[in-house]
This record gives C-alpha cells, structure tokens and sequence, in this order.
C-alpha cells in the first residue's frame, strides 16, 4: 500500500514515514497536492495551533485536492492529532473554518473546577472503545497511546467516535466516519500499540 | 486515566553517554545508539537527552546524533542543549525530536519559549531548571552552564516560564542528581502546587519506591538517570527500566 504523507509547514513528519514503513507500508513525503492522487490512502499529520494547520492546507492548495479524494473518491484518510482536528468544522483555538468532513467541533478539554489535573493532557492513556472498528479493535486487550494536546473533537453525532479516553471527562480519542478517521493521539510514539494500529490503517482495503 | 509518566534521562558528552553525580564526575556509560535500542525494546515512556557541554562550550546541538537518535525513537523524545534560537529548536523538530528543553538561553530572555511556543505549540517547549542548597539550606536557582547560583527564586522563575509558554517544567533537584538517595519531597511538591502544567521531577531516583514518592508528591513524570543506567552498589552499567504492571502497580494508588 502507498501510502502518502503531505509534507505541509505544520509539522515534523518523519516518525510518521518511519513507522508507516515499520508496518509494511510504502510512506511517501508529498510535496505537491496534485501528486496526493497516486497514493492508496493518506495521512494527515501536524501538531501546533489550529488555524497555523489550515493554513498551511488552504495556502499550499491541498484543501481542494483533499477534499475531492476524500469525499469523492473515498481515499482512505488518517488524521494524526492536529490532522485529526483539522478534519472538524473548527475549533475554539482559532478562527479559521476547519475542512469539515466531521460534523462538530474542537474545544479545550473541559476540567472539573478545583481539579488538580494538568493541560495539555501529555502522557501515555488508556483507551475506552465505543464501538466495533477497524482501527482499534476490542479483542487487543489494553491498549495505551501517547498522547499530547489541549484541545479534542466534539463529535456533533456520538455514533463517529470510535475510542474515548479519560483526562477529568471523556476525550475524544478516535473518530471514524467512512473513509475518514482520525486519532487524537500519536501511533508513531506509542510503542508496539501505535505500530499495529498503523499496520491495520495500512493494510485497510481501499 | 493519564499514566504518570517515567523517564531516562541520558547525558550527551563527546558523543557518548556518560551519568554524573551533582552534576560532577561524568563516568562514561554507553553508546547512545545502542542505549536507545535498549531502551525502545523496553517500551519506556518517553526518553529524554541532554548534552550537558554544549551551553557551556557555547556549541549549537550535534544535529546529525540527534536526527540518528530520533530514528530509533518509537517514543516520544526530548533533547536539551545548546539551544539558543528558535530556527535551532525548529530545525530539532524537523530531525524527529517532539520536545526542546530550554534552560540556559531561557534564563537569559525567556521570549525564546513564547517564540518557540508560537510556532510549535507549549506542548514542545520544556523549561529545564536546577536547585540546589545553599550554605544555608536555602534552595536556589542555579545555573548549569555558568556554575553559579542565581539571585532570583527558583519559585518566580518558574513563574515566568510558564507564563512565557513552557508546556512542562523540568525540576533538577541537584543536590540528588546521581545519587539515588532520594528524591526532594519538598521542593516538588511545592513546585507542583505552584504551577499549572506539568512537571517533570529529576534528581535522586534509586528506586521504586522514590518514584512513587515523587508522583505522590506532585509530579506528573519523573525521570532518572543513574537508576536506569546503573546496577548493584559499585555501579556496574546496566540499561534497566521497570516492566508496565510493575509501574501500573506502583502507581495506581498514590
């Protein structure tokens, strides 16, 4: 499996290639939008501020080119924190509109008043599937990701959010909707656990 | 729930590992390359490198190292050092490094984490401070690379680094570091009510138990140096991290 990896000014995107190849796929760093259509599916990666992201997919032009692979022709997509975020409508980071192929929103994780628990939520945590899926199947055990962020996706439709975890309320850990899935956490830092979901992301049909 | 967090902390000089004792005597322990594989294959969770000449020498980062180290991260990994612009810590980011850990150039004008902050996010920017005893017992700022005690408390330095964007703090209890007697229950815990992201308590882990004295005194992480390097009363070098259910049993209950 091809697997393509935008190399947009948001982010470092090496660990990325490397644990693609790890789990048998082909990564590729793709540096033009219109070079996105030879790949079987691709990765959004990215970490820094909401509107810095969008940025960088509307001023380079991948916007357009991603939205016709995705929502036309189905390409397979894996956002990667900031990349899962960008695929939300928008976010209370910023201002700027987000690419909006999930219904909802991003927001700051919401703590309990007086609570001693620390933002960014940074740090290994444990995973609450919510419903049957691909990506992060119930028959694994335990399964634990790295995770780094202040912000997490609402999901408008509970149904699309795959995984949740716990940082003083329920996080939005993984969100699927069709060919569009996102996980709030980072595969490539999170041991034999990311490696094997990276390994069923690409081994997905498409 | 979050799991606490528990860190190598390895010590770059000269290309190689080496572990002091209050930051004093470097004693060679390793090749970095080969302590890292040690370390991935051990699924430790997260891994953090400081060259502890580079500051001093006034020498940027050994770029072509760290982008080696990084390729054998399937961790997160942060690297301090030498760091004293933000085109440097973005060029780190490019290499495969998640994390800078700023103390020497941030001592001097804390606007580099705010500019680093601006472009990478807090999350990657850690501030890095040293405490030691004074003559009196009193607990000071002390700088590394300079040798000497600094003027303002330690509490409003750390202060200003959070305000001016650091994600984490990192809290080096020198008067433990290498020791393994121990860690300062005090000072974290006082450092952890004072601030509101993470901190990271460094100095005089030597066992177990001192981990979970840490977190229960605040810290979010703890990271350790000769614990992981160095085995049995002579200090004999062997990479050495707890199993998962050893940690999760530790740490379950604080």
């Amino acid at each position: 499996m091809k697997v393509g990896v935008p190399n947009l000014a948001c982010g470092n995107f090496l660990s990325v290639m490397k644990i693609i190849q790890k789990a048998g796929g082909k990564a590729e760093l793709v540096q033009r939008p219109s070079d996105l259509n030879g790949f079987d599916k691709f990765i959004i990666a990215g970490v820094g501020a909401f509107d810095r992201g969008m940025a960088s997919l509307n001023e380079d032009g991948w916007t357009d080119v991603m939205n016709e692979l995705v929502l036309e022709r189905k390409m397979p997509v894996l956002g990667i924190c900031l990349g899962m975020q960008l695929m939300c409508q928008g976010s209370e980071e910023g201002s700027q509109k987000g690419l909006g192929w999930v219904q909802g929103h991003v927001r700051r994780i919401p703590l309990p008043s007086g609570s001693q628990i620390k933002i960014p939520h940074m740090g290994w945590n444990t995973v609450k599937i919510l419903r049957p899926n691909e990506l992060i199947p119930s028959d694994q055990g335990e399964q634990r990701f790295y995770f780094v962020h202040s912000y997490h996706a609402v999901c408008e439709n509970i149904s699309d959010v795959l995984a949740t975890t716990h940082h003083g309320s329920d996080v939005t850990a993984a969100f699927g909707v069709g060919n569009i899935l996102g996980v709030q956490f980072h595969p490539e830092k999170s041991h034999r656990f990311g490696l094997a979901l990276m390994k069923r992301f690409v081994e997905m049909p498409c | 729930m979050l799991k606490h967090r528990v860190i190598p902390c390895l010590l770059l000089q000269n290309g190689g590992l080496v572990k002091t004792i209050r930051f004093q005597k470097p004693v060679y322990v390793g090749d970095p390359i080969n302590t890292i594989r040690i370390f991935n294959d051990k699924e430790v969770d997260e891994l953090m490198v400081l060259d502890i000449d580079a500051s001093r020498d006034g020498r940027e980062p050994d770029y072509e190292l760290i982008e080696q180290l990084a390729g054998e991260c399937f961790m997160p990994l942060c690297y301090g050092g030498g760091i004293r612009t933000v085109e440097q810590a973005l060029k780190l980011f490019s290499l495969g490094v998640e994390k800078v850990c700023l103390q020497t150039a941030a001592l001097e004008n804390m606007q580099i984490i705010t500019d680093i902050a601006r472009h990478a996010g807090s999350q990657s920017v850690l501030f890095s401070l040293d405490v030691r005893k004074g003559l009196f017992g009193h607990r000071k700022a002390y700088s590394a690379s300079k040798r000497k005690a600094l003027s303002r408390s330690w509490q409003s330095i750390l202060q200003d680094a959070v305000a001016a964007g650091a994600g984490e703090v990192v809290l080096n209890g020198v008067d433990r570091d290498g020791t393994m007697n121990g860690v300062d229950e005090e000072l974290i815990r006082e450092a952890s009510r004072s601030i509101p992201v993470p901190l990271v308590a460094i100095g005089g882990i030597g066992s177990l138990e001192d981990i979970r004295k840490a977190v229960a005194a605040g810290a979010s992480a703890v990271s350790a140096g000769a614990f992981f390097v160095f085995y049995g009363p002579h200090r004999a070098v062997l990479i050495t991290y707890p199993r998962y259910q050893d940690l999760e049993r530790l740490l379950s209950t604080k």
